[in-house]
Order: structure tokens, then sequence, then C-alpha cells
């Protein structure tokens, strides 16, 4: 078996998660301005995501150390390439992350509203960033032949990055929107659906014309009709969801959302492959699922690893969705307490 | 290139700034999820109020902790890779490993758990919602192991061998990665500098109560608690820390050599208490010395031989080429000496504290404030304590195999670098004052509102009862 070929399934399986997670924490960050009308409709709207979103933010550590460790090659490369952008994520995910906690200790209006502001940037600042960095892997970035990406980050704000970071700001939003609408009730609800019917026009748009320029790229690809098909589900998806909100099938409209950012990141490993990160300097010096890997020996501890505790870890995960199934109300934020 | 945007040291000065900055909030959330573990098991099995307060008052300042803890550990997942991606290159095959079994193994649940026992007071079962902090308390212990596991690695490397055409280090033995011996006794003595910190922070906790005269059943119970698990962890650390003393003479001689600034290899070599002087060892003025305890340390014999700077540089050049081998020595000299100083100054106090205190006997206003300012000790012994482990280390990042010049990545520019240190340091200083404000207000408060629940309610804070769940859930 490759086994390099199933971590590069298992890597993007871990941001796969890592997007329909925190892709709704995002979404649900930087809808507070649109939605809450007062501070307890804020304190609600974090709720909602309260007991996951610290869980949601682990899949990308997990990620992270998994590409550490089954593609050191790709890790070093990335991560040294694309550092002001994953600067500018690492920052915005210390703000977002510290103020759910730290909001509610304080006791004046001016604290809450610093750590209002921390939430609604620290989201959206990852959304719009992650979209950037992965469509500029799939479009090649300049590396030279140690390796080394010697562009800047200025390079990574082409036309074609900016669309994929839109696309994904907008799809977060429209997720993380939807996700309000689901979990809470009375007037916030109706504002988050009203909201998410109009964002999920503007997603489609983009969206759309962001898979379409993708494939486009990639009209050579010997496996063309992989990206095709993949990148038409994901569109199917997110129409779909679109329509399901319409008719007010909250948990339909939300689960469709998370298939389209399924699909969307498997458009983009199935347009990847077989690199991983391809030069724009000379394609000899790309980085591919095989000479990025890591060792046999490595990859098989890591496999074994990986099936022993998978299963786990998602039993306990879905346990904690389920024992947080119910819907936030505004009679379960106590007046004055913190 | 000007001299200040040279990436090499300002990712040192990053990784230094960054990795102790974490450490200020590890230790925290290492030791005092034990103990919230156990006040809970004790409210759980007694049905006593007091332990109810105690669990919720030091769950919170876990939490204020713990938050700074998450975010501020993302970013060493990543500048392994940001600012040493050539390093990254060298050892991924060997280092991801236990990362990333720390993140399938620990973070995951780490993180469910944690939401769990948050928001779970009033919808979980009262026994489960106790298992989730003991999970808790098992995910942070894991973690630290799979962390300790992938540094022992660069202070030891083991279970490898070098891909010559790759030029790169590759896993051979993920068994002898985790039972590296480095690792074996780092861990626990981890581990348990970690409950000295936690330990005392309940006794300042409970001497600042205790010196006001109020929640005097509860910080009772929270005072002799403190002050026994910091003398018992001292025990502890001293012993585990003799065993990595042991195992550091065999891997890593000179990080020995350079604690003691022993130049000469010597037989029944003394250790210096204090040193007055230069310290490359030729111009001591004053020190106090005590016999044969470094040969003692070093090897458990009162006469055993200490090998000297001079002698392993002279080794290591003939080994590895003409170089520089040694590492600074005035910081691992006074990082030792402080790390082990602060320490036992810390378990000193509390062990007069705990005979001062006995039967519930009260204490001067000052020896109050002793134990309230005294608190930071055994944070400090750890931070130099890492400080020496690490420093010890250089010129390697990973001994013998690989210069810490040489694991830096090459496409960064000092600038990036140093937009990034200002940029944490920033937030990082900004994160501190707003969390220390945080613990310190959560601490001063103490028991408050369950206090006035509890007298509304027909019981004290000695009293036993049950409560009802509703009133113990927690939302942000």
């Amino acid at each position: 078996m490759d086994l390099a070929l199933l971590w590069f399934g298992i890597v993007g399986f871990f941001f796969i998660g890592y997007f329909v997670l925190d892709g709704f924490d995002f979404g649900v960050g930087m809808a507070m301005p649109f939605l809450a009308k007062d501070d307890t409709d804020k304190r609600v709207m974090i709720n909602t995501i309260g007991p996951v979103w610290d869980l949601n933010e682990t899949w990308l550590i997990v990620a992270g150390a998994s590409l550490f460790a089954a593609f050191p090659y790709w890790y070093a490369t990335l991560f040294d390439g694309f550092y002001l952008a994953l600067l500018l994520i690492l920052l915005a995910l210390i703000a977002r992350g510290v103020s759910f906690e730290y909001r509610r200790l304080g006791r004046s209006e001016e604290w809450k509203r610093w750590f209002d502001w921390m939430i609604v940037i620290g989201s959206a600042v990852p959304a719009l960033l992650w979209g950037v960095a992965f469509a500029n892997i799939i479009q090649g970035v300049a590396i030279d032949e140690t390796g080394t990406y010697v562009g800047t980050l200025f390079d990574l704000l082409n036309p074609y990055g900016l669309l994929g970071g839109l696309t994904t700001l907008l799809l977060f939003f429209t997720h993380g929107v939807q996700f309000v609408a689901l979990k809470t009730d009375g007037e916030l609800k109706e504002r988050a659906h009203a909201l998410s019917v109009k964002a999920g026009l503007v997603t489609i748009v983009v969206a759309a014309a962001f898979l379409v320029w993708t494939v486009v790229q990639h009209l050579g690809a010997a496996h063309l009709a992989v990206i095709v098909g993949l990148a038409a589900a994901a569109a199917v998806a997110l129409i779909g969801s679109w329509v399901a909100n319409r008719a007010r099938r909250e948990g339909w409209a939300f689960g469709l959302t998370a298939a389209t950012v399924v699909f969307a990141v498997l458009t983009i490993l199935a347009a990847l492959y077989p690199n991983v990160m391809p030069s724009t300097i000379d394609p000899a010096y790309s980085l591919t699922i095989q000479n990025a890997s890591s060792s046999q020996y490595t990859l098989e501890v890591m496999t074994w690893v990986a099936l022993a505790m998978l299963p786990l870890v998602l039993a306990y995960q879905a346990f904690t969705y389920w024992v947080f199934r119910k819907r936030v109300t505004r009679t379960a934020i106590p007046v004055a307490a913190h | 290139m000007v001299e200040w945007l040279d990436p090499l040291i300002l990712a040192r000065w990053q990784f230094g700034l960054t990795t102790l900055y974490h450490f200020l909030f590890v230790p925290l959330t290492l030791g005092m999820v034990f103990i919230v573990a156990g006040l809970q098991t004790a409210w759980v099995r007694t049905g006593k109020l007091k332990y109810l307060h105690l669990t919720r008052l030091f769950g919170k300042i876990f939490l204020i902790n713990f938050a700074m803890g998450v975010v501020t550990g993302i970013v060493q997942e990543f500048q392994f890779g940001m600012n040493w991606s050539d390093y990254s290159r060298f050892v991924g095959d060997v280092f991801g490993a236990p990362l990333a079994m720390e993140g399938l193994f620990a973070f995951f649940l780490e993180a469910s758990m944690i939401g769990l026992w948050i928001f779970g007071w009033d919808k979980l079962p009262a026994k489960l919602h106790l298992a989730t902090i003991w999970l808790l308390a098992l995910s942070t212990t894991l973690s630290a192991y799979f962390i300790l596991a992938a540094n022992a690695f660069m202070q030891n490397p083991v279970g490898f061998e070098i891909n010559e055409e790759l030029g790169r280090a590759e896993l051979t033995d993920i068994g002898a990665v985790l039972t590296n011996p480095v690792a074996l006794t780092q861990f626990p003595h981890t581990i348990l500098a970690s409950m000295m910190f936690a330990a005392v922070v309940v006794v300042a906790v409970a001497a600042y109560h205790l010196s006001k005269g109020q929640y005097l059943d509860e910080m009772r119970t929270a005072l002799r608690l403190g002050l026994i698990v910091n003398i018992v962890a001292f025990v502890g650390v001293g012993l585990t820390g003799d065993q990595l003393g042991l195992v550091m003479v065999e891997t890593q001689p000179m990080k020995m050599a350079a604690a003691e600034a022993l130049y000469q290899t010597t037989s029944g070599a003394s250790f210096s208490l204090f040193s007055l002087g230069t310290p490359d060892g030729t111009s001591e003025i004053f020190s106090i010395r005590v016999p044969y305890l470094l040969s003692f340390l070093s090897t458990h014999d009162f006469n055993g031989t200490v090998e000297g700077i001079n002698d392993l540089q002279a080794q290591y050049t003939e080994q590895f080429g003409p170089g520089e081998y040694t590492p600074i020595i005035w910081v691992t000299y006074w990082s030792f000496r402080w790390m082990i100083g602060l320490g036992a100054l810390s378990a000193l106090i509390s062990a007069v504290g705990l005979w001062l205190t006995r039967g519930g006997r009260a204490v001067s206003d000052r020896a109050w404030k002793l134990a309230i300012w005294s608190a930071p000790l055994p944070l400090l012994a750890i931070l130099v304590g890492w400080t020496f482990t690490e420093m010890g280390r250089q010129p390697w990042i990973v001994f013998g195999l690989m210069r810490t010049e040489d694991g830096v990545s090459p496409g960064v520019t000092g600038l990036e670098v140093l937009i990034s240190l200002i940029a944490f340091t920033l937030i990082y200083g900004v994160l501190a004052v707003v969390e220390f404000k945080l613990i310190v207000r959560a601490a001063v408060d103490g028991p408050k509102e369950w206090a006035k629940y509890d007298a509304d309610h027909g019981a004290e804070g000695s009293g036993t009862g049950s409560v009802d769940p509703a009133k113990l859930a927690t939302v942000y």
C-alpha cells in the first residue's frame, strides 16, 4: 500500500475536519456585528460555539502536526514560505481564543467591546487567509531547487489567491450564520435565517467563479474528470444548501454547507495531486506526495497510531456535540452574572 | 545586512521568548488540573460544600490560565516550520511523530474534556462530569509526555539513522524515541515541578483569605492541601532531578560541566553554591563550596570523575571538527543554581508554614504576606530550569547531529522574524497583564458568590448538601 498517498488523504481529512468545524466558528464570530442586537444576543452566539470552539481549533493543530510527521518537507516549505500569512493567522487565533474566555470576566462595557472586536477580526482574518494560502498552494508558488519559497507575502495576494480567500471568507460566513439559525431561537434565529439566505447567494456566485477558475487551471490534468466531478459536487451542495435554507430546513442547510466545504477541500486535493506544493519556477522543483514524505517506517508507525486513535477520537467528539445538542436560548443567559 | 537583522539571532530570541512565555502557563495547567480534580472528587464523595467551593474557585483560575496555554501552544506547533524549516527538514521524520501522537492521543481528548467540564455541570451526571476532569488531567499529562519525548530527541537523539542521500535523520525505532532516558526522567521532573507551582498558588489564595479572616473553613483546607502538595512534590522533584543529572552526565557531559563551570576534569569535584569572579574559572575571587558534591551529583560516587569543559571541547573538536562546543557558561552556571535554589526555598517556606499553622493556628500578617509573595518561586525555578536545559544544549539544536545555526529557515528574512518577534512580544505582553489581573481578581473574590448562595439556602461552607445542577451551569 502506498502509505504516502494514504497520508495525503489523512492530512486532507484533518484539514477538512478543521475547515468544516472551525469554519462555522469563524462564521459565528464574523456575524456577531450583523446579528446581535444586544449583549445577550452576543452571548447566545458565543455560547453556541462555547463548548466546542477549542475542540474545532485542535483539528488545525493535529493537521499541522500530521503534516510535520508525514510530510516534513511540505511542512517546512509551507510554513517557512507563507511566514507572514501564517503569522497573521496565529495572531488572529490567539486574539479570538482568549476572547471567548476573557470577555465574560470583565465588568465594563469597554472591556467587552475590545473582546468583541478581537472575536470578529480574529475570525475574519483566518477565514480569509486560509483561502488565500490554499489557492496559492494549488496554483503553485516560486519554489527554488532547495525547496525554499522565494516570493513574498504580496506575491500570495494575486487575483486567484484573493478569490480563494474571498470564497472561504463567504463560505465560512454563510456556514456560521446557518449554524446560528440552527442553534438559537426567537428573533436572533429569524435574523440569522434572513442573513444566511442573502449571504448564501453571494457565496454561490463567488465560489462558482473560484471552482471554475480552478478547473480551468487544471484542464491538462490526467485526472481532470475527478477534479470537475468534485468541483461540481461542491457547487451542487452549496446550491442545495441555499434551497434547503429557503425551505427552512436548517439541519439540511447546515449539513450541505458542511458538505460544500468537504468537496471544496477534496477539489483542492485532487487539483494538487500528485504534487503537494507545485513550483512555478521549474516543475522539477515541485514537492510531491512521494518526495516530500517521511520514511516508510515513520509512515507505518503513524498509520497504526491513526488507525487506533481515530475511531476513539471521533467517538468522544461526537459525544461532546451530542451533549451540547440543544439550542441556546436567551433565557439560558443569566442576567448580570459572569 | 545589519547585525540586528540576523535571522538566526532573532529566531533564537523568538523561540526563547515564545517558549518561556508558553511555559508561564503550562505548569499551572499541568499541576492545577490534578488539584481541581482531587477537590471535585472530594466534593462528589463527601458532599461537603467547602470542596465544591474550592473546586469552582480553583477551576476558574485554572480556566483563565488554560486559555493562554492553548493559544500560545499553537505558536509552538507552527514555529518549527516557520523559523526552523531546515531543522524541520532534517528531523521531521523522527520529531514529527511524537508531535502528531500528542495531537491524536492528548490534544483532541483535552479539547473535548475541557468543553465538557466547563459547560457540563448541569448536563452530565455528577460522576460522569467528574470523569471529564480526570480525563482532562490524563490528557494534559500525556501531552507533556509526548512533547518532552520530542525535546529529549534534541538533547539525546536515539532510535534513528542518518539517510545520507536525503541528508536527514530517519526514525528506526519509535519505542526508543518514546523511552528516551532523558524523556523518562524529564517527564516526572516537569510534572512534579508543575505540581509545586499549582500548590503554592493554592497556598497564596488561601493565605490571602485567611489573613482577612474570611472563608476560614475552605481556606484552612486549601492551605494545608497546598503546603503538603508543595513539600511532597519538591521531594519528588529532587529525586527525579538527581536521576536527570545522572542521565545528563551520560548523554550531555558538557552540560553538566557547564552547570558547574568546571574546566578541568576532576575526581572528587566540589560544587559551588555561589561564586564571585569571572566564570571562566581563571580568576575566582570567592566561592562557597560543598566538597565532593558535584562528583556525587554526576556519578553517585563522592570520588567520581567529572569531565571538564576543556577536555570535552578537545574531544568534540576531534569528533566533529573545529568549532566552539561550549555553551554560554554564566547562563548555565547561574540558571542551574537558581533552579535548585528557588525551588528549595519555596519548599522550605512551605515546610515552615506547615509547622506554624498546625492545628489551625493563625500566623502574623507578615507570614501571610510571605506565603502570597513567594508563590512565583517555583515558576521562576521552572523557567530558569528550562533556560538551563535549552541553553546547555547549545551550540547544538540536535545534540551531536545539527548545530542551531544550521536549522534556521533559509527563506525567512531577518525583517520577517523581527516583525513577528515584535508582534508576539506586544500581544503576549498585553495578554500577560490581562491574564494576571483576571487571576488576581478571581483569587481575591474567592468563593464569594457560593458562600452567599449557601447562606441563602441554610448551609454554611462547612456543611454538606446537594446543589441544584442548574445553579452550577456555566455560560460564556
